[in-house]
């Protein structure tokens, strides 16, 4: 009689402890097999948030923060809300008139209007299609929506410039640096001078 | 007459040997520095070669030049002798899908690397090629100049040294004054280097220049951090070419190099080939890679690839 009294807490114990158990192993560190770039077998250290399907959204990690300078925005329209704040806002898709005339969408514009990009009530952010609103400095997050290929390869430092020292801290470049968000086909630019015809060359 | 009077008669009887004793002292002193020529002429006639120098030597050798150059520029002049890093192989990538071709990186590689200005040389040289026929030098040409690049129908394609695994030119250097260092450049030792040109011949990239002239370089456009084996100012008769920035890219941290840092579309990309995180083994593992004359297997650490 008094063991099976000890014997029923005993048994909760048992499947308190593993219970958690289970859970510690879902949520904290482990060593887990993958292949590398190269294809070889590695053994790779991965966080409890690491270990989780990445297919359900909401276990996606947060996208790291890229070091970039200062978004290349036209002299004194930001921020935005010190005019916004006092217009009212008007998501109609029309012709701008009164001010940015000079944007001349010129970027999918059959399937586009401002306030993809841009966000209605708070103009001092961008949108992503998933409604999160994020600052103008991480728009690299908004382009990879569409450009996940230049995202990718951008991240790693092979689409667009990166300077600083090669092993040791890298700056980078906003897309908008270099493409014109609104137009974003790459400008020509003059080139240089031709080298000197042999010729004309005086030792 | 007879023989024996023939010689009384010339005034300047002299015994053969004696002819020659005199002959070969002449020689010997016209190819000795002058009367006049300072201390550090005489040391530099009697260097040794670069990796012969013991490191008191070779510290000797740095102050000797950067007092040298000092003085011809008017401005103190730095130069380092930073030996390789451990455990770094150099390699370069250079995205043909984004050049187009607008020469930043030839004009930004001769502000970083002291080269002549007049006479002209530049170590890298831009090609435009046509789309239809690829890489095909024949129909390569390097002098256009249109308003804007790039052309319809064209592309770009800027070769330098390609910093060979197997470089065709240390092979036939006969003084040895061109070797590979560990961390994979070709350098050239000005000092040792006798202006031969074979080297040049052996490049199959044209890739090395010449100093027929006296280097043209103005004190106020000198990059005064200079490096012994790299941008430190030439003299007349030797060979140059591109190192990969060897001045900067050998610190801890290093910097990129020059063409790299000004490239308007970041067509180019540089790092370390032994790690496997760097953007340059990246491009390699992913991206479509071409090498530059492939078959003559010189094996080049510069690697053109196209990212779309």
């Amino acid at each position: 009689m008094k063991t099976r009294s000890l014997a029923r807490p005993m048994l909760v114990l048992v499947a308190l402890l593993s219970v958690q158990c289970l859970s510690a192993a879902r949520s904290e560190a482990a060593r887990v097999k993958e292949f590398d770039r190269s294809g070889k077998l590695v053994v790779v250290e991965k966080t409890g948030a690491e270990q989780l399907p990445t297919y359900n959204i909401k276990n996606k990690q947060p996208e790291k923060i890229y070091p970039v300078p200062r978004p290349p925005f036209s002299e004194g329209v930001f921020p935005c809300s010190q005019c916004h704040s006092y217009i009212k806002p008007n998501p109609k898709q029309r012709v701008l008139t009164d001010y940015h005339e000079e944007i001349v969408l010129h970027h999918a514009e059959g399937q586009r209007w401002c306030t993809d990009c841009h966000n209605l009530l708070n103009r001092d952010k961008l949108r992503l299609v998933s409604g999160e609103l994020i600052d103008f400095s991480e728009s690299y997050r908004l382009c990879g929506q569409c450009h996940g290929d230049k995202f990718r390869d951008w991240k790693v430092g092979v689409h667009g410039k990166r300077t600083g020292n090669w092993n040791g801290d890298k700056q980078y470049l906003l897309c908008v640096h270099c493409h014109n968000p609104h137009d974003p086909k790459f400008k020509p630019l003059k080139p240089l001078s031709p080298p000197e015809r042999p010729g004309s060359i005086r030792h | 007459m007879s023989d024996n009077s023939k010689c009384d008669n010339h005034v300047l009887h002299k015994s053969r040997r004696k002819v020659l004793k005199s002959l070969a002292a002449g020689i010997g002193l016209i190819a000795l520095p002058g009367k006049e020529a300072s201390a550090s002429v005489w040391e530099e006639f009697f260097q040794k070669h670069f990796r012969e120098l013991s490191k008191d030597e070779l510290k000797q050798v740095i102050t000797r030049l950067e007092k040298k150059y000092s003085q011809q520029f008017g401005k103190q002049v730095n130069v380092k002798a930073t030996p390789p890093i451990e455990g770094v192989k150099y390699g370069y990538g250079l995205d043909l899908s984004r050049c187009i071709g607008c020469r930043r990186c030839v004009y930004a590689c001769v502000g970083e690397n002291n080269q002549s200005r007049d006479p002209q040389i530049h170590w890298i040289r831009v090609m435009q090629l046509d789309k239809e026929k690829g890489v095909d030098l024949s129909h390569a040409e390097h002098y256009y100049n249109p308003a804007t690049v790039p052309e319809k129908g064209h592309f770009y394609m800027p070769v330098q040294c390609q910093q060979c695994e197997k470089p065709p030119c240390t092979k036939v250097c006969p003084v040895q004054a061109t070797w590979k260092e560990n961390d994979g450049i070709v350098v050239v030792d000005y000092n040792w280097c006798i202006g031969c040109r074979y080297c040049m011949a052996a490049c199959p990239y044209g890739a090395r220049h010449f100093n027929w002239g006296k280097p043209g370089l103005p004190a106020k456009d000198v990059n005064t951090n200079t490096h012994y084996l790299g941008n430190r100012p030439r003299p007349k008769g030797v060979v140059e070419k591109c190192t990969f920035c060897i001045q900067r890219t050998r610190e801890q941290p290093g910097r990129y190099p020059a063409c790299e840092e000004i490239c308007p579309v970041g067509a180019r990309k540089f790092g370390n080939l032994l790690d496997p995180e760097s953007e340059i083994r990246y491009l390699i593992e992913n991206k479509r890679v071409f090498i530059f004359k492939e078959e003559l297997n010189t094996q080049p650490k510069f690697f053109y690839f196209y990212a779309t």
